[in-house]
């Protein structure tokens, strides 16, 4: 289908107000009499309350309060980012305080102060005296499970956050009936979304006593609830606005300062308050990526064919659950509409322990599981003695699918083609010849993985999205989402989509970026890699709506049925002539000033979005191994996607560089270290953890393979999350066939890589002859 | 305990009575209101703070006001002349350079200070002289597109 | 901001002295890339500080009568890396200098900053240990000037006595004369990171063999080191792969390393060796050639 602004790399609407400096972001605004609100954290692992003492610190000059959960309503809530269900049985674990009683982890908030300037506040902070029961701690998710371990949560037993699962087939008869039964284990660590703005908001009781929030957050409307539900407020009494975000990737999708910063103000007199988190706070109290353990064991033909596959995993949340056992069962959703195997058990379990709290990071658990699924793929080929790829291509679904248990329905699968235009692109046959019986101490490898992910959450939970158009008086559009842009683009693709529809050029397409809970449509904000899909199909049907009206008043003026006409390039124009009937602008006009007829031409829309459609994608690496190091570097990394259209080529590939740096990071790189006898975080800022810099970060080359699928707006589906799921088994795989031997674990840190080679005999034993 | 400093901003002459703890970030954000230069670490360990002293890319949060005495700072508020964008800011724009936002000012003040030097880089020189950046969005490649870009057109431009 | 108490500027060295003579509890300042990072940590709270970024002339970096380079104190690691005089004498020298933080960081940390504050990783210290390099201390009334060894007493700790100040660092013309060099920063990023071990080396190789070598390591043991078995046993020898392979192996014996959760004792004294092999064979490399009599 020929579109005139769909698939054009049109510039981004943000792009002058963020490279001038004049995009504002949450600390960018200023408040007359603002405060600045700190917080007293924890040093302990696991300790409970016992006293407090604010009298020294409440007394310091330039503090105007000091409050610790004691001070607060006493209501648990829930902080995950998921539409609220009218199903309690559906409903997040409501297991948080503002501030706690009970401290859970190295760095849990239990006091707060609100003062002058930062140093007034952080120096009230040493005078607060709070006396602490200190409890035994636990920090992985094997001894929270054990008979006899402390518990963190009163209500669950054994530390289980949950462990329902899901199956289907008999795998068990499968292992029975298969030629080979092949398990292997698999590891992810703690890593964490280190988006460049901090965690930040601001709130102010305004003068009707409403509370209002201001708030880097990519879930506006969701942040509304959960700041009422803390504060026990009617949801009315709160406003939260969302300027400009710097960088969320899931974390952001969590409610983690705002209730606090309203409760700052509300100990202040409303006065306004600004939480702003360090760097160092972000790390340890923010949310970070779930470290999962994966035992895989598969029923595999000797040709290769997957019969059945059981899947244990155990995720560790930490201390709090916030998305707490969704993120698991995302995990168990995403590969079975990839592999067709004929039955899949699948036996997670949410753990807590005294770590910091695990939550929602871009792929939402499915980095985690293609890690082990991907690895253990290359494992079993590698046994059978079969090529890695003619493994996976012998056991893809086809379109047509259907899941035995979402009941989604595969519409587009564009996979066979990413695997050979992946291959084509890396050179996979010649390389994987050059690469055979290599010596020395540089090799290079080759490896590949594939991915599956879904656009939004149906059927799990509620999709729905808002869209308002305001047609204004010169014929231009001004464009409200509920759904908000955070870096992805997303106003842009939506203003592409009005464009299309409306036959504007986009320089008439005005995208309201900011929301306010007060005017925004409803909408649950950025996730899930949602937006294009969900809330396209709500600005579709918007500008449909706006459409119609335009062609009705055109019809008024021209004679002609609304039929016979079409919107181009801001004019009417008699479809089947092509003559240019009026102007779009008299249309607007005539909307705006007829003296009988007049009726602005707007729309306000909601989609209820009841459907999901799978996207996929291919990871293509060559790496370089430096044995004698343990260093390993990608020589050349191809990520092949199937997102359906591609509404926005430059702005798809953006997605596609920072979700394979991301990938590479926690591939190679980074995560979160803490000391096994305290629990503290050992690495928690931008020099310890290993963020990759512009140095470290191959040239990263992005592909697409365009299927349509049927369900999306123009044919597209999701891409935010999926570069980020396949590339870290790609590098695993590729080191594997470089030096012939297989990790379990990511990051490959150069320490464990070493270990390893020797464990392998690839390093020649020292001769050391000192002590 | 206070002190008076006299420095340009953007070219334009600024008096001000600055308090001695204060960092030159906190200045210019807090008091001068130019917040295109960002926080990100406050320990000189992301770049987003970068502002130009007398052409210098210099973190702001581990620079003291105090010291910007006497000198000529450049924010990204002042790259822009006249309303319109600089060469470094449309290559950004026209590369697709920018994501989130929250780093770019701090890279288009490092560029600039690349294409202002009239010097030639390699490709790795260019890296190189941006790695003090730390960005989680873009995978870094259009920026380096971006950067060479804007050389690539003084070059031209000088020739 | 930053939790100070004062703030002194003096415009001359003699005045910055004084100053110091006067009130030797002040916390030096000079490019501030690590005093301010502690003070935002909040380490050093409630500190006086003296600030050295008037004195321009320390940034000075000339050679002497003597052919001594004499390396200002405050001269940022962006001027030493583009210092033609020390690309010309002390290639290996810039190759620190360029490893160390990330451009906005080099160009305002300064040398004298950076040996002050006595971190082990310091990417310049492992470099000036294998140049030989010497120390120029200053106070109100006295001067005095020691070989590096002499200045680090252990981690983060200097051997700065109350009311002194770094002026310069001296290169000394045997230091660097002839000499071909190499640096490795090994370190889990190429860019803004400390080292998990810093190897230099500075050799003088005629007619194949090693007429001079000298091994600077850092992060191998609680201060800076040299490798003078290792170097004594190069003298004189024929460069093979075998030598060059002792020589690390060699380079391995005055390490004190510990195990971390950056990096265990055992992975870092592999590190030594390895690097040290490889940084010789290049130093070697560069040495040998172009020093040919």
């Amino acid at each position: 289908m020929d579109h005139n602004i769909v698939g054009k790399s049109v510039t981004r609407l943000d792009a002058v107000a963020k490279v001038t400096g004049k995009a504002k972001y949450t600390d960018d605004f200023f408040e007359r009499d603002m405060l600045v609100g700190k917080v007293l954290r924890s040093p302990h692992a696991h300790a409970v309350v016992k006293s407090v003492d604010l009298s020294r610190a409440r007394a310091l000059p330039g503090v105007a309060a000091v409050f610790t959960a004691l001070d607060l309503p006493k209501i648990k809530f829930a902080t995950a980012g998921h539409p609220w269900s009218l199903d309690p049985g559906h409903r997040d674990v409501e297991d948080r305080l503002i501030l706690t009683d009970k401290a859970r982890f190295v760095g849990d908030a239990v006091a707060a102060v609100v003062a002058e300037d930062a140093l007034t506040a952080e120096k009230a902070l040493r005078l607060i005296d709070i006396e602490y029961e200190v409890l035994p701690h636990v920090l992985t998710a094997e001894d929270a499970m054990k008979e006899g371990a402390p518990l963190l949560h009163e209500n669950r037993p054994g530390n289980v956050v949950s462990s329902f699962g899901v199956q289907f087939g008999d795998v068990e008869a499968e292992f029975g009936r298969a030629d080979h039964v092949i398990e292997g284990d698999y590891e992810t660590s703690v890593v964490q979304h280190c988006h460049i703005e901090s965690m930040s908001a601001f709130a102010y009781v305004d003068a009707d006593g409403r509370v209002v929030v201001n708030s880097s957050t990519q879930i506006p409307h969701i942040v509304r609830r959960i700041v009422a539900q803390a504060l026990g407020l009617p949801w009315g009494r709160v406003q939260v606005i969302k300027p400009y975000i710097g960088g969320g990737f899931g974390n952001k999708q969590d409610v983690v300062v705002e209730p606090l910063a309203a409760a700052m103000s509300l100990a202040a007199g409303g006065r306004p308050v600004r939480y702003c988190m360090t760097r160092e706070e972000v790390f340890i109290d923010t949310r970070t990526r779930h470290a999962m353990k994966l035992h895989l064991k598969t029923a595999v033909d000797a040709d290769g064919t997957l019969r059945g596959i059981h899947v244990q995993l155990l995720s560790n949340t930490g201390a709090y659950a916030s998305h707490g056992h969704s993120i698991a069962m995302s995990a168990g959703g995403k590969f079975r509409p990839l592999y067709d195997f004929a039955s899949v058990k699948f036996e997670p379990k949410t753990v807590y322990t005294n770590l910091p709290v695990a939550g929602a990071m871009r792929g939402y658990g499915t980095p985690q599981i293609f890690f082990a699924l991907e690895s253990h793929l290359d494992d079993i080929a590698r046994r059978l003695g079969i090529d890695p790829i003619e493994l996976r291509r012998k056991n893809l679904i086809k379109v047509g699918h259907q899941d035995p248990l979402t009941k989604n329905v595969v519409r587009s699968f564009g996979i066979p083609q990413c695997i050979e235009k992946g291959m084509e692109l890396i050179r996979w046959d010649e390389k994987r010849r050059a690469h055979l019986d290599q010596k020395g101490p540089r090799r290079r490898g080759l490896g590949m993985a594939l991915f599956a992910y879904a656009s939004g959450t149906h059927p799990v939970a509620l999709e729905l999205a808002g869209a308002r158009i305001v047609m204004n008086q010169d014929g231009s559009v001004t464009l409200q989402v509920g759904a908000t842009e955070i870096g992805q683009g997303s106003d842009t693709v939506f203003a592409q989509i009005t464009a299309e529809v409306l036959g504007l050029p986009i320089g008439m397409v005005h995208v309201v970026t900011t929301q306010d809970t007060d005017i925004t449509p409803f909408d649950s904000g950025a996730y899930a890699s949602r937006q294009t899909f969900v809330t396209g199909i709500a600005v579709r049907k918007a500008a449909m709506e706006v459409r119609d009206k335009v062609l009705e008043v055109a019809a008024r003026r021209t004679g002609l049925a609304p039929a016979e006409m079409d919107i181009r390039d801001c004019r009417i124009v008699e479809t089947a002539l092509g003559r240019v009937v009026c102007s779009l602008e008299d249309v607007a006009m005539d909307a705006y000033y007829d003296r009988l007829l007049a009726a602005p031409i707007t729309s306000d829309t909601s989609a209820n979005v009841r459907i999901n459609a799978m996207s996929y994608g291919a990871t293509f690496v060559e790496v370089d191994v430096d044995v004698e190091t343990g260093k390993v570097e990608v020589a050349e990394i191809w990520n092949v996607h199937d997102s359906g259209t591609i509404i926005n080529p430059r702005l798809a590939e953006g997605q596609v560089h920072g979700g394979v740096s991301m990938a590479l990071g926690a591939a190679l790189l980074e995560q979160m270290l803490f000391d096994p006898q305290t629990g503290k975080a050992l690495n928690n800022n931008l020099l310890d953890y290993k963020l990759p810099t512009i140095l470290d970060t191959p040239r990263i080359n992005a592909a697409f393979v365009e299927t349509f699928e049927a369900a999306g707006s123009f044919g597209s589906k999701s891409l935010g999350e999926c570069p980020v799921i396949s590339p870290a088994p790609a590098v695993r795989n590729a080191v594997l066939d470089a030096t012939g031997v297989a990790f379990h674990k990511i990051p490959l840190y150069p320490q464990v890589v070493f270990e390893k080679f020797r464990e392998a005999g690839l390093l020649a034993q020292r001769s050391v002859d000192h002590v | 305990m206070q002190k008076r400093i006299a420095l340009k901003v953007n070219g334009r002459p600024v008096q001000i009575e600055i308090d001695i703890r204060e960092s030159l970030l906190d200045v210019l954000r807090d008091r001068l209101q130019f917040t295109g230069v960002k926080q990100g670490c406050s320990v000189g360990e992301c770049g987003a703070c970068t502002v130009l002293i007398d052409g210098v890319p210099v973190n702001s949060c581990i620079y003291l006001a105090a010291w910007a005495d006497g000198k000529s700072v450049t924010t990204v508020e002042g790259i822009a002349q006249d309303g319109r964008l600089s060469p470094v800011q449309e290559a950004f724009v026209e590369e697709g350079a920018i994501q989130c936002g929250f780093c770019t000012p701090g890279l288009v003040l490092s560029t600039t200070a690349l294409v202002e030097s009239g010097k030639r880089f390699t490709h790795d020189e260019v890296r190189r002289e941006l790695s003090g950046h730390l960005c989680r969005c873009t995978g870094y490649q259009k920026i380096i597109d971006a950067a060479e870009r804007a050389l690539r057109e003084a070059e031209a431009a000088s020739e | 901001m930053f939790d100070i108490c004062e703030l002194h500027e003096p415009g001359t060295l003699e005045e910055a002295k004084a100053i110091l003579a006067e009130n030797p509890g002040l916390k030096v300042i000079a490019g501030g890339t690590d005093v301010l990072i502690r003070l935002q940590h909040g380490s050093l709270a409630g500190a006086g500080l003296l600030s050295l970024k008037n004195l321009h002339a320390l940034e000075e970096i000339v050679m002497l009568g003597d052919g001594t380079i004499s390396v200002g104190a405050m001269a940022p690691f962006t001027t030493i890396f583009q210092s033609g005089l020390i690309r010309r004498h002390v290639p290996v020298l810039c190759e620190a200098a360029v490893s160390m933080g990330g451009p906005q960081v080099r160009n305002v940390a300064t040398i004298g900053g950076n040996i002050c504050n006595g971190a082990v990783s310091a990417d310049s210290a492992s470099t000036l240990f294998a140049l030989d390099a010497l120390l120029k201390l200053e106070t109100s009334t006295d001067e005095r000037i020691i070989p590096m060894g002499d200045f680090y007493a252990g981690p983060g700790k200097v051997n700065l006595r109350p009311g002194e100040l770094l002026t310069a660092v001296l290169i000394p013309r045997e230091g660097y004369e002839g000499m071909g060099g190499h640096y490795i920063k090994y370190a889990m990023r190429k860019a803004m990171d400390i080292a998990t071990l810093g190897v230099a080396v500075v050799c003088k190789v005629r007619e194949d063999r090693f007429v001079d070598l000298r091994i600077g390591l850092g992060v191998a043991a609680p201060v800076p080191i040299r490798c003078f078995e290792a170097e004594a046993y190069a003298k004189g020898k024929e460069v093979t792969p075998e030598v060059v392979q002792e020589i690390a192996r060699l380079a391995v014996k005055p390490a004190k390393a510990r195990t971390s959760w950056r990096a265990s004792k055992d992975y870092r004294e592999h590190l030594i060796e390895v690097l040290a092999q490889r940084a010789v064979a290049e130093a070697v490399k560069r040495g040998g050639g172009c020093c040919a009599d």
